[in-house]
């Protein structure tokens, strides 16, 4: 099962996470004249256990395996990084390449044993000669012990020296170098625990200024702070929250209400909110509502209850920004998926399925009907399957290519009559 | 705070009516419903992964729901204080809801384990490994797995104090053992399709015809028979719920 995903930089390679605390790391193949309709395809990298199951004896609890975020590191040399972690130790991963071997040792032969001296007559300098590409995975440092709680996001920071890993109470700064002290930036922790009622969902760093970074909450509020205010940043700078719409409030309101993942826009200029029912877009000058607010499958509205007593109301979501920010994509059930384009106003349904997606095949656009009338191919609310979920996408930073996690499977989808950004 | 009889939405004419239901279907009370979703909330609480920590966000919002649900129903003044009996032990730990629901647990295959209520407080402050033995050792206390049934009744003895913030789930409780065995039997095939309708009115719908369907309500197949208005009973209905899913599920 695949529990989160994530382009690099460049676009080059996508990392997934599964449940079972692998890391599976697809290149996306260059570009050849020669075969134009083969270029741009993702095929396996490399592939290695991050992350083990654990076991805390103090508590007598297991550590599951599961790899919740990876995040790559920006490339600074040939090699390159990410960070991986699971609900309580993150992982810092260098991936190298070998393509060349020295051959020509003077007092080894081939196989590596030593050569009686007696047979050397002459000094040769080793030569690199190419081999079989050779990735290999090592993990270069481990952040561990710095957390109670769960670890649900980590972000790295613009100055590529720090990151901060957040749980559901507290969020820590970390150097890259450094595994052995992490400084703890937010504690929203009570002195009783017992007066408890929000939690820390998710956390991002701005993706330009070093010092500011968002997290959000179960209750459906984004704090951004300020590094520079304090040591401490449990006063946040901007609280952005946007006012309970009375005529649609219920015993759920607060469930869905609670954001389940946050993103800065490429930009920086806004940041992008997922709760349970809508993607919201925030302007970070604005903290009295979101600028915009997208309806992702409202039809559930109806049906807050059944979710809730099958668990599917607590299904976090994530969402994404397209690399120019004019297009926000996220799941949803039935393995479908939405994109809304800010722009044009226009949105899409689109399928992650086997039968609906054969290699280069175009996507059809979905509809679920609530009533009305039903158009052939539309899907009824309750036909929807709500144990597929599409809770993990990521796309490519630059171009429209679109990596969606269905459960155990992975689908990488392009648009190639648009491949530049608009 | 609860804003009733809004807007209602269109629904698919296809959901109309289960064909078991045909004429009169009694529209179960909002204070029925209200009950329904608290025993719900309060049975998610219990029932959490043992060998895993239980998801905190998950926990704090049901919380969240449930102390909403008690508030309103503080204010409409339908909460009727029972007087707890204290049996002079003190711990907080032992509850009747937690034996139950230990033992239910267990004897279904997937042999989760079930902290105990008041596990769920101490889970916050990370106690768990403690409440869990301690829980853990309650339940294998007991013997040979017993009818669900006679379970309840044999607790009777076993009450606890409690804090205030389980006083709710104890009046439930309480409220139950003061019954007769003999309207068991009867009240665990009133099972209603309350739930269907809980979608509706718990989310401001009005609805009198839509039957939700919904994975998580499979279990709930028998017709429904008009639910009384009384409290007690409707209280020994909601307990009946939370059996009914823990037998089944």
């Amino acid at each position: 099962i695949i529990s989160t995903v994530e382009f690099n930089h460049t676009g080059e390679l996508l990392a997934t996470g599964d449940k079972g605390g692998r890391v599976v790391i697809f290149q996306r193949e260059p570009e050849s004249k020669n075969e134009p309709y083969n270029q741009g395809e993702y095929n396996v990298y490399s592939t290695f256990q991050s992350h083990e199951p654990e076991f805390d004896y103090l508590k007598s609890l297991e550590i599951e395996e599961k790899i919740n975020k990876i995040k790559w590191l920006p490339q600074q040399n040939a090699a390159h990084s990410l960070l991986s972690t699971n609900d309580k130790t993150i992982k810092l991963w260098k991936i190298t390449e070998r393509d060349k071997r020295p051959e020509g040792y003077n007092l080894k032969d081939e196989e590596g044993k030593l050569k009686d001296l007696s047979t050397v007559t002459s000094l040769q300098v080793p030569v690199l000669k190419p081999m079989d590409l050779m990735v290999e995975v090592t993990p270069r440092r481990i952040f561990a012990n710095g957390h109670t709680y769960h670890v649900n996001s980590i972000s790295v920071n613009s100055d590529c020296e720090t990151y901060m890993s957040a749980d559901d109470l507290r969020i820590n700064l970390w150097h890259l170098a450094i595994t052995d002290r992490s400084f703890n930036i937010v504690d929203i922790k009570p002195a009783n625990m017992e007066d408890l009622t929000e939690v820390i969902t998710a956390s991002e760093f701005h993706p330009h200024h070093c010092n500011l970074f968002v997290y959000s909450s179960s209750k459906g509020s984004l704090r951004l702070c300020d590094m520079r205010a304090s040591a401490l940043c449990d006063k946040h700078s901007k609280l952005y929250e946007e006012p309970e719409d009375p005529s649609n409030r219920s015993f759920f309101s607060e469930i869905i209400s609670s954001v389940s993942d946050v993103k800065f826009s490429h930009s920086g200029r806004y940041m992008l909110t997922r709760d349970y029912l809508t993607v919201k877009v925030w302007d970070l000058n604005m903290e009295t509502k979101p600028v915009e607010t997208y309806q992702v499958h409202d039809y559930l509205r109806s049906k807050l209850c059944s979710l809730y007593e099958n668990d599917c109301i607590f299904d976090k979501f994530e969402c994404a920004w397209n690399g120019s920010d004019s297009v926000i994509m996220t799941g949803a059930y039935n393995n479908f998926f939405r994109m809304f384009d800010r722009n044009t106003k226009r949105d899409v349904t689109l399928e992650a399925s086997r039968e609906s997606s054969k290699p280069r095949a175009i996507l059809k656009p979905r509809r679920v009907c609530v009533g009305g009338k039903r158009r052939k191919d539309d899907i009824s609310v309750d036909s929807l399957d709500f144990t597929k979920k599409i809770l993990h996408t990521a796309w490519h930073p630059t171009e429209n290519i679109i990596a969606i996690a269905a459960t155990n499977n992975l689908y990488i989808f392009q648009d190639k009559v648009n491949s530049e950004m608009h | 705070m609860f804003v009733r009889g809004l807007k209602r939405k269109c629904f698919d004419g296809e959901e109309d009516i289960e064909g078991t239901l045909a004429g009169i279907k009694a529209i179960p009370s909002y204070n029925l419903q209200r009950q329904s979703l608290l025993d719900m909330s309060l049975v998610k609480l219990q029932l959490c992964h043992m060998l895993v920590e239980p998801n905190l966000c998950r926990s704090v919002l049901i919380a969240n729901t449930v102390r909403q649900i008690q508030e309103e129903m503080t204010q409409d003044g339908t909460w009727q204080m029972i007087n707890t009996q204290s049996t002079g032990q003190a711990s907080l730990d032992r509850l009747v809801s937690t034996d139950i629901l230990c033992r239910s647990s267990r004897e279904q295959a997937e042999g989760k384990h079930v902290p105990g209520y008041s596990t769920f407080n101490k889970d916050f402050e990370g106690d768990q490994a403690q409440d869990s033995s301690e829980t853990m050792s309650t339940a294998s206390s007991v013997q040979a797995p017993r009818n669900l049934q006679s379970n309840v009744w044999e607790m009777e003895n076993t009450q606890e104090n409690k804090g205030n913030f389980q006083k709710s789930l104890d009046q439930i409780f309480e409220t139950l053992e003061n019954k007769s065995p003999n309207s068991v039997e009867d009240l665990f095939s009133e099972v209603d399709n309350s739930y269907y309708d809980l979608d509706t009115m718990l989310t401001g719908m009005m609805s009198n015809t839509k039957m939700g369907h919904c994975d998580g309500l499979e279990t709930f197949s028998s017709p429904a028979t008009a639910t009384s208005n009384s409290n007690c009973k409707s209280d020994l209905n909601e307990l009946d719920h939370i059996v009914e899913i823990l037998v089944e599920s």
